[in-house]
């Protein structure tokens, strides 16, 4: 499927599909995704509002809200199949060997426990520590993410740290049981610019120590670029490019991806008008047939409106464009 | 560094600036309240968010405010729209002072020459009302336009200059996208003609290739109608695109003021340059980065000096103690004293170095 690579994957998803049921028939929020995270490796998935990111990253730790469910398709961790677990041997997996990282910390840490109490509990949840090694072992990991006297502050309260500060707290949550997988979520976009700096920085060079694989879902390309081994790009539920980093970011091949680099404003040169993408992303009732962006795609021909595209492979990079078909150009192109 | 001689900031060069901002400042009232000042022995502390800025913006150019959360960039919008009231200070529109006005009906006719996109546009959009009578609320409000006719036919024309059609006129704003919204903010800003616009982070509530639209759209437009604009955003790389002068604020004050193309290219107060240093490298240049250290520092409790020194790592006792003023130096204003002094080695931002083929 999508994304060779030379070390056995460590996450893989076959076909994934999420639905949600809903008044005006069924919504699919997800839409036949496949890519693989191998061990140690980062995983960028970029995308834009609504385009499915964290959906597929709630699905694999079985955390869609019902009535969304898990449609069809495979979550393998580890080689072994997770996404038809019980509730408690997932609960199990979450925590110890899949981490997470959502966006607001202030939502992921509990307001009316000092942070070293959720630390010590998360800790002797998943280990076998006695609770004063665990304290110290929860005093260390403050010590690792860049908490300033870290013997004091184990005894405050989340609102006594600032955003930054709280993110770290959050990253020595999920990093607590030392999983094998940590699944970040926006991990820095409610952060200033420099503390968003910082929070990258950490979180890979953590992972890189740790031999800790991420599925880093963001919006931000410039955030990808700064860590991501691979990037895997989304739009309305499907991926359509996956590639390595270098690759993605400056010979991107999906007309979609093209569009979305270069409407990112940058310090080189002063361009007088940025690439558009004219339109917005379909709504999730209104998936038009055929490949998904077609209606916005400059180069769609017409086998793009009845057919959709199956992810194809292009020397190190994977496209789901007619584009790239070993026969696609025979059409009437443009 | 290939400066034409004797170049001077904008703000110092233009004749006539359409805004000028002198010495602005806005403090806020953060005591503990009253009996808990009474019983517990707290005293009055004032929360200074804007604290002593001056800059001019020349007709048809754009002004940008860039800096992190807490800096005081949407303050200062917020006080030249008239939202607060300064503690001290002054705002001069096209010659005129505003505070100086006091007849209601002069207020309203400056007002009506400007105007300000919001960040949200889920928030700034009246849900119950149709798009027509939002867009045509500042015409009735002013009394541009007489006549159910010529408002809508004014409406329609607003619609079509922001790329929506004219039956979007009868939708009401939950039917659109946050870029769609942000569309409607801007014709609702137009619908009076005014001359200025005060852009509060107007995309940064926006996926990228939505806001490349309403950049392009902002640009159009100031092309055609000779707009000028106060640009407010946290994001240096929208500012370089957006920009002519650019203002760099920390905790309520300006820190460094100059032409966007000299910012970016030789940007002199440290501050400056680690905003520059956090924009990520979308060119896989392999740029190594210095690490930024810190956060910014309460706005109630503002370090002594500079206000920068606890995170600058040129900062020696001078800085600790005494307050830098804004003074020109290269042909920008900037307030250091380590730049100053010449103990600043030269940083020369060659972000625009590598070619497209790396």
């Amino acid at each position: 499927m999508a994304g060779p690579s030379n070390r056995p994957p460590l996450l893989r998803l076959e076909h994934l599909r999420v639905e949600f049921p809903s008044r005006h028939g069924t919504l699919t929020a997800v839409d036949d995704v496949s890519f693989e995270i191998a061990e140690g490796e980062v995983l960028g998935v970029v995308g834009e509002s609504g385009a499915g990111k964290s959906i597929t990253g709630a699905a694999i730790i079985g955390l869609i809200e019902p009535p969304g469910r898990i449609a069809g398709g495979r979550v393998l961790f580890e080689g072994e199949r997770i996404d038809d677990l019980p509730y408690e041997k997932l609960r199990r997996i979450r925590g110890k060997r899949i981490g997470t990282i959502f966006q607001d910390p202030l939502t992921s840490l509990n307001p009316l426990y000092s942070i070293g109490r959720q630390l010590i509990e998360t800790i002797l949840t998943h280990t076998a520590l006695a609770p004063r090694e665990a304290r110290r072992r929860a005093i260390d990991l403050l010590a690792e993410v860049g908490i300033p006297s870290p013997a004091q502050r184990i005894d405050h309260y989340p609102h006594q740290f600032s955003g930054g500060m709280r993110q770290r707290v959050v990253i020595a949550l999920a990093l607590c049981a030392n999983p094998r997988l940590v699944i970040a979520d926006e991990p820095t976009t409610a952060l200033d610019v420099s503390i968003q700096a910082q929070i990258i920085a950490l979180l890979k060079k953590l992972c890189r120590e740790h031999g800790t694989a991420v599925m880093l879902i963001t919006h931000d390309m410039g955030v990808i670029a700064e860590t991501a081994d691979r990037v895997a790009v989304m739009y309305a539920g499907r991926v359509v490019e996956v590639g390595p980093l270098r690759e993605v970011v400056k010979h991107p091949r999906h007309p979609y991806t093209v569009g979305l680099m270069g409407s990112i404003p940058t310090l080189r040169g002063t361009r007088a008008r940025l690439a558009q993408i004219d339109g917005s992303m379909p709504r999730l009732n209104r998936i038009p047939p055929g490949c998904a962006f077609h209606p916005r795609c400059p180069r769609a021909f017409a086998r793009c409106q009845h057919e959709r595209p199956e992810l194809i492979s292009d020397g190190p990079s994977w496209t789901a464009c007619w584009l790239y078909a070993p026969l696609a150009r025979t059409g009437s192109d443009g | 560094m290939a400066e034409p001689a004797g170049s001077v900031p904008s703000s110092a060069a233009a004749p006539q600036p359409l805004l000028r901002v002198a010495e602005l400042a806005r403090y806020f009232d953060a005591s503990p309240p009253f009996l808990n000042r009474l019983l517990l022995g707290g005293h009055r502390r004032a929360l200074k968010a804007v604290d002593g800025v001056s800059f001019a913006i020349p007709r048809g150019q754009t002004l940008s405010l860039v800096g992190e959360s807490g800096c005081g960039k949407s303050t200062v919008a917020r006080l030249i729209v008239g939202l607060y009231r300064p503690t001290r200070g002054s705002i001069e529109f096209d010659g005129q002072d505003v505070s100086l006005l006091r007849k209601e009906r002069e207020v309203r006719a400056l007002r009506r020459r400007f105007q300000i996109i919001f960040q949200d546009p889920f928030a700034s959009l009246n849900p119950r009302w149709r798009v027509r009578d939002i867009i045509a609320e500042p015409i009735r409000v002013h009394g541009l336009l007489r006549g159910r006719a010529a408002i809508r036919a004014r409406t329609e024309e607003l619609l079509a200059q922001v790329g929506l059609s004219a039956a979007d006129g009868g939708k009401y704003p939950h039917e659109f996208s946050g870029g769609q919204r942000q569309r409607i903010s801007i014709a609702r800003a137009l619908a009076s003609a005014p001359e200025f616009l005060v852009c509060d982070e107007p995309t940064s509530a926006l996926d990228v290739s939505v806001q490349a639209q309403i950049l392009n759209l902002m640009k159009d437009l100031q092309a055609r109608l000779g707009l000028t604009y106060l640009f407010i955003s946290h994001n240096l790389a929208v500012v370089h695109h957006m920009s002519d002068q650019v203002g760099v604020m920390y905790l309520g004050r300006l820190c460094e003021l100059a032409e966007a193309k000299t910012l970016f290219r030789r940007p002199l107060h440290p501050y400056t340059r680690l905003l520059l240093e956090t924009i990520p490298d979308l060119e896989l240049s392999g740029r190594v980065r210095v690490p930024v250290a810190g956060e910014v520092p309460s706005p109630i409790d503002p370090p002594p000096g500079c206000s920068f020194h606890p995170r600058c790592p040129f900062a020696n006792e001078r800085c600790r103690r005494e307050r830098p003023e804004l003074s020109l130096h290269e042909g920008d204003l900037v307030a250091c004293h380590a730049v100053e002094e010449g103990r600043l080695p030269a940083a020369t931002f060659d972000l625009r170095a590598p070619a497209a083929s790396g």
